[in-house]
This record gives C-alpha cells, sequence and structure tokens, in this order.
C-alpha cells in the first residue's frame, strides 16, 4: 500500500512537473516573438510546412464535411418543409464549429506529429545539444518559429476549410436537393448577420471562428514541440513523441473548444 | 576480472582438471593450456604496443607546465540521475594550451562532464570553473556567451539535418558574429580545407550524403568555426576505421599546436587517446582514479589501470 501511494505520488509530482514545464515553455516560446534574433527564414519554412503543407488534407476535409451536413441536414429539415434552412444550418456550423476544430484536428495530425518527430530526432541526435553548445537558445530558434506559423497559418486554414465546407454544402444542395443557390447563399449570409457585428461591419460568428484556430494554432504548435524537446529513449521515444504530441493536442482542442465556446458566448453575446 | 588474471586463472583451471580427470582429455586439455598462454602473450603484446606508440608520439603531444592556469576546473562534482550516481566527488583541471584526456569504461560519466562544463547539466553538488567564472552563477544570457567561446564535437557530429556542410559550419557564424556573407564562404571553405576536406565537394552536400569520417570532420570544422578557446571533444574517434582515426587524431594534435587551443576529450579508445593527450584523467563508475601522463598511466601497478589499458 505504502509502495502504491508513494508510486501514485511520484506519477502526480511527475505530471504537475510537466504541466509547469509546459507552461514555461509556452512563456517564452511567446516572449521570444518579440525579442531578437527574429528567425524569419525558419518561421518562413515552418509557414509553408504547417500551413501550404496541409492544404490538401484541409480542403478534402472541409468539402466533404460540408457535403454530409448538407446532406444528413436536409433529412431531418425537409420533414418540415425548412430545406431552405440548410445554408443557414451549414454556414452556421461550419464557420463556428466544424471549420475551426476540424481544421485544427487535421493539422494536429499531420504537423504536430511531424515537428515532434523533428525536434525529437534533434533531441536523440544531440542536435540540439549542438545549437545550446552554439549559445543559440533552442526555445527561440526551434519553438518560437513553429508557434508563430501555426498562429499565423491556422486561421487561414479555418477560412479555407470554412469556405470549402460552403461550397460542399451548395454543391449538394444545388445537385441533389434541387435548393437554389442563391437561396443557400442568402441562408449563410443570414446566419451571420444574426450573429451581429462588431465595430458594425465584422461578423461576430467570423470573431468566433478565427479565435478558435488561433489558440488551437498556439497548442498544437507547443504541445508538439514540448514533447519533441523532452524526447528520450532513441527512435523508439522519437515514435512516442509523435504520438503523444497528436493525442494531446486533439484531445487539448476539444477540451479548450468546449471552454473557449463558453467565453465566446458570454462576451461577444451576452445574456444568450 | 581483467584479462591477465583470467589468463591466469584459466592456466589453474587446467592444472586442476588435468589432477582430477582421466587422460582420455588430454588433447583438449592441452588446447586449454595453449589458448590460456597465448591470451597472457596478447596482454603483453598489447601493453609492448601501447608502450611502442607512446614512444613514437611522445614528441607530437604538447607538454603543458604544471603551473599554467587553468581554463576549466571542476571541484568535487557530484551529479545524480534518479537512484544513480553519474559522478562522485570529481575534481579535474585542463591547463591552458593543454589536451587533456578523460578516459573510461562506456557509462562512467565522462560525456556527462563535458554537459556539465557546458552548463547543459547542472551538477547536485560541486563547482565547475571555465574562464575563472563558476558556471553555475552565470545568468541564462552569461551562460550563451560562455557556450560562444567553447567549441564541441559531438560523438556522432550532431549535424543538422536538414542543412547543408556549408550552412552548419557557417551557423555559428551567422549566430555569433557580424560577418557578412564573403566573409562567411571565406571562413567556411577555410575551416574545411583545415580538416582536410575539399570545400567545392562537400559545402553543398547534406549530412546524410558523407561517410562517418567526413561528418566527424564537417563538425571539428563546425566546432572551430569561430575560433574558440576550449575545444571539448564527445569520443572523437568511436565507430570510425583504423585510418579515419588516425586522421582525427592529427586533427587534434594540429588544432592544439596551430591555434593553441586547449582541449578536453573524452573518450574510451585509450590509444587514440594517448596520441593526442599530454595528460589523462581516469573514470571509474563516476570517480577519478587515476590523474597523470600517458606514460605514468602505463608504468601503473593498479589492476584496474592495467585491465583498463589491456
Amino acid at each position: 500500500m505504502a509502495g502504491f501511494a508513494s508510486g501514485f505520488g511520484e506519477k502526480v509530482r511527475g505530471a504537475a512537473t510537466g504541466v509547469l514545464d509546459y507552461f514555461v515553455l509556452a512563456g517564452r516560446a511567446f516572449r521570444f516573438i518579440f525579442s531578437r534574433p527574429f528567425y524569419w527564414r525558419d518561421t518562413l519554412i515552418q509557414m509553408d510546412r504547417i500551413g501550404v503543407g496541409s492544404l490538401p488534407i484541409v480542403l478534402l476535409t472541409g468539402f466533404f464535411t460540408g457535403m454530409v451536413l448538407a446532406l444528413q441536414s436536409s433529412v431531418e429539415l425537409s420533414k418540415f418543409g425548412a430545406d431552405v434552412y440548410i445554408g443557414n444550418l451549414v454556414g452556421a456550423s461550419m464557420i463556428r464549429e466544424l471549420g475551426p476544430v476540424l481544421c485544427s484536428l487535421m493539422v494536429a495530425g499531420r504537423a504536430a506529429s511531424g515537428i515532434a518527430a523533428e525536434l525529437g530526432s534533434m533531441r536523440v541526435t544531440e542536435q540540439i545539444d549542438a545549437l545550446q553548445s552554439f549559445g543559440t537558445d533552442p526555445i527561440k530558434k526551434l519553438v518560437t518559429p513553429r508557434l508563430l506559423a501555426a498562429l499565423l497559418m491556422l486561421p487561414i486554414l479555418t477560412v479555407v476549410t470554412d469556405m470549402v465546407g460552403i461550397l460542399g454544402g451548395l454543391l449538394i444542395s444545388v445537385v441533389r436537393l434541387g435548393l437554389s443557390a442563391d437561396a443557400f447563399l442568402q441562408g449563410v449570409l443570414n446566419t451571420a448577420a444574426q450573429s451581429g457585428f462588431i465595430l458594425g461591419f465584422i461578423p461576430k460568428d467570423l470573431i468566433t471562428g478565427l479565435t478558435k484556430p488561433l489558440v488551437f494554432g498556439g497548442i498544437i504548435a507547443l504541445t508538439a514541440s514540448y514533447y519533441g524537446l523532452n524526447t528520450k529513449g532513441g527512435t523508439e521515444g522519437v515514435g512516442a513523441a509523435a504520438t503523444s504530441a497528436v493525442v494531446t493536442s486533439s484531445v487539448l482542442i476539444l477540451a479548450v473548444d468546449y471552454f473557449l465556446t463558453q467565453f465566446l458566448l458570454v462576451i461577444l453575446r451576452p445574456g444568450q | 576480472m581483467t584479462r591477465d588474471e583470467s589468463a591466469d586463472a584459466e592456466v589453474r583451471r587446467v592444472a586442476d582438471r588435468r589432477k582430477a580427470r582421466d587422460p582420455a582429455d588430454s588433447a583438449r586439455e592441452a588446447e586449454l593450456v595453449s589458448d590460456a598462454r597465448e591470451t597472457k602473450v596478447d596482454v603483453e603484446t598489447h601493453m609492448a604496443a601501447i608502450r611502442d606508440q607512446l614512444a613514437e608520439t611522445v614528441d607530437d603531444r604538447e607538454v603543458v607546465p604544471e603551473n599554467t592556469e587553468a581554463v576549466i576546473q571542476l571541484e568535487n562534482v557530484s551529479l545524480t540521475f534518479g537512484v544513480r550516481q553519474i559522478l562522485k566527488d570529481v575534481t579535474l583541471e585542463a591547463r591552458k594550451g593543454e589536451t587533456l584526456m578523460v578516459a573510461g569504461e562506456s557509462g562512467s560519466g565522462k560525456s556527462t562532464i563535458l554537459k556539465l562544463i557546458l552548463r547543459l547539466l547542472v551538477p547536485d553538488k560541486g563547482r565547475i570553473f571555465v574562464f575563472d567564472d563558476e558556471v553555475e552563477l552565470l545568468s541564462f544570457q552569461e551562460a550563451l556567451e560562455m557556450r560562444r567561446q567553447i567549441g564541441m564535437v559531438f560523438q556522432n557530429a550532431a549535424l543538422f539535418d536538414s542543412l547543408t556542410v556549408y550552412e552548419n559550419v557557417a551557423y555559428p557564424m551567422r549566430e555569433n558574429t557580424d560577418m557578412d556573407e564573403v566573409a562567411i564562404e571565406k571562413a567556411v571553405a577555410e575551416k574545411l580545407d583545415f580538416v582536410d576536406l575539399n570545400p567545392k565537394v562537400v559545402m553543398p552536400q547534406l549530412p546524410s550524403q558523407l561517410s562517418g569520417g567526413m561528418r566527424k570532420r564537417v563538425g571539428i570544422a563546425r566546432a572551430i568555426a569561430t575560433n574558440p578557446k576550449i575545444i571539448l571533444y564527445d569520443e572523437p574517434t568511436a565507430g570510425l576505421d583504423p585510418l579515419t582515426v588516425g586522421t582525427i587524431n592529427d586533427l587534434v594534435r594540429k588544432l592544439q599546436r596551430e591555434l593553441n587551443v586547449t582541449s578536453l576529450v573524452v573518450t574510451h579508445d585509450i590509444r587514440a587517446g594517448f596520441r593526442v593527450a599530454s595528460r589523462v584523467n581516469l573514470l571509474r563508475e563516476g570517480e577519478i582514479v587515476f590523474d597523470g601522463t600517458a606514460e605514468e598511466m602505463v608504468a601503473s601497478d593498479d589492476k584496474y589501470i592495467k585491465a583498463f589499458l589491456s
């Protein structure tokens, strides 16, 4: 029993230290965004890898999600003769929730594993020690460019996901359900307008839809970098780091999504 | 048990069997005795070879006077990972311009010493000084500055996979100097030439396209890129063929001779180490058990040292 208690205590202490290390890493990575030297070239490379590299998978995911959303909602809405609202439903779902979350999950699957594996293999082959021996801070050189790239690219990828999702919904609504394109798009615009505007012209739904990927981008880059930098045990450790990075960042995205939605509802739509 | 002791034990075992067993085993018995004697002869031949090697290379190694100031000092340094004590009260010093070898078996804590000097690790106990600065008391920025004066040659070179040879060697210059690209290109070519690599051929190549020996030499070129005052070598000859080992040893000596750097070579390859080191520290299970010259080490009667040398 004493052995179990001490083992449990060790694990709790280890987990607490891990969380603390994660936040220290996050704090330093954010701080280095604003301090010299700036690794612009590394940031551009990471923007290409995370952003452009994830484009095909994000396009496919968004398009098929929009299509299936239109198809499924038509089944229920047609019972009430409300097919005309398919555009509203697809638009609201894609912009507020599915676009940011699905896009981030896809990028987490693709980019988080890549970042963790790359940094992990640099760790086990002493390349990170080599960086430090040249007086380079590995967080500044390796983590900050990835963080900045993810923060910049996730919102862009989310907009792309939203657009192709709406396009997919439009395709199904017009070709399969016989709805007019105008009615569908009007529904999308109406939903955006009904959410209200900030500064008179920015739809609140768009704020919600772009705040989430910003946060999720940070989660993906930091979680992957954390596991990569803490890789132990050779090539096996690199594989484990990549797996942990994907699993943890995916779970964090889904969990944080709930709290963020709640927070944004309170901020943007008080009283609802 | 040392190879010498094993040989003696084998001879005794054979003699005992001779008394106890029947004559039918005599052929096998003779074979065993012969093997045991050969093993003993092997050890003696090996030691003689080391002595010959020392006699050949003694003129090449720079011997630094004892009163020369120490550039690296470890004072009673101890380090524990979990329940395992890696270093126990280690005290050593590398004097200005000398090449100090820290020898020891795998897992004896040799590479840990290098990481402590660079403050990639922090000791549980004891103090480390580099250029008279206590490493543990340096701020994060000061530690980065200190590292810029030290070149490190890693065991597997640790070249950046995604960068070409040129970019690898240029990296410390870009990070730590104000040199423009033309000056960097010239300096990279010089460093690669210094380590006997053809700059025009290797500069555009990726580390994955190089042999182990070439990677190691690029690692040395990168380590000396900004003309450091100290060079740390982690197993510089591990995993290399004998000819390449000779080339790397020549390079270490050349660096010491021409640039007058202070070098700390961590290795288990004692023969290669003897070729370059003016002084030797032997590490056993985290403790320094010998501090002296290569000749003193070879002449030592200590059983562990004899076993290590054989």
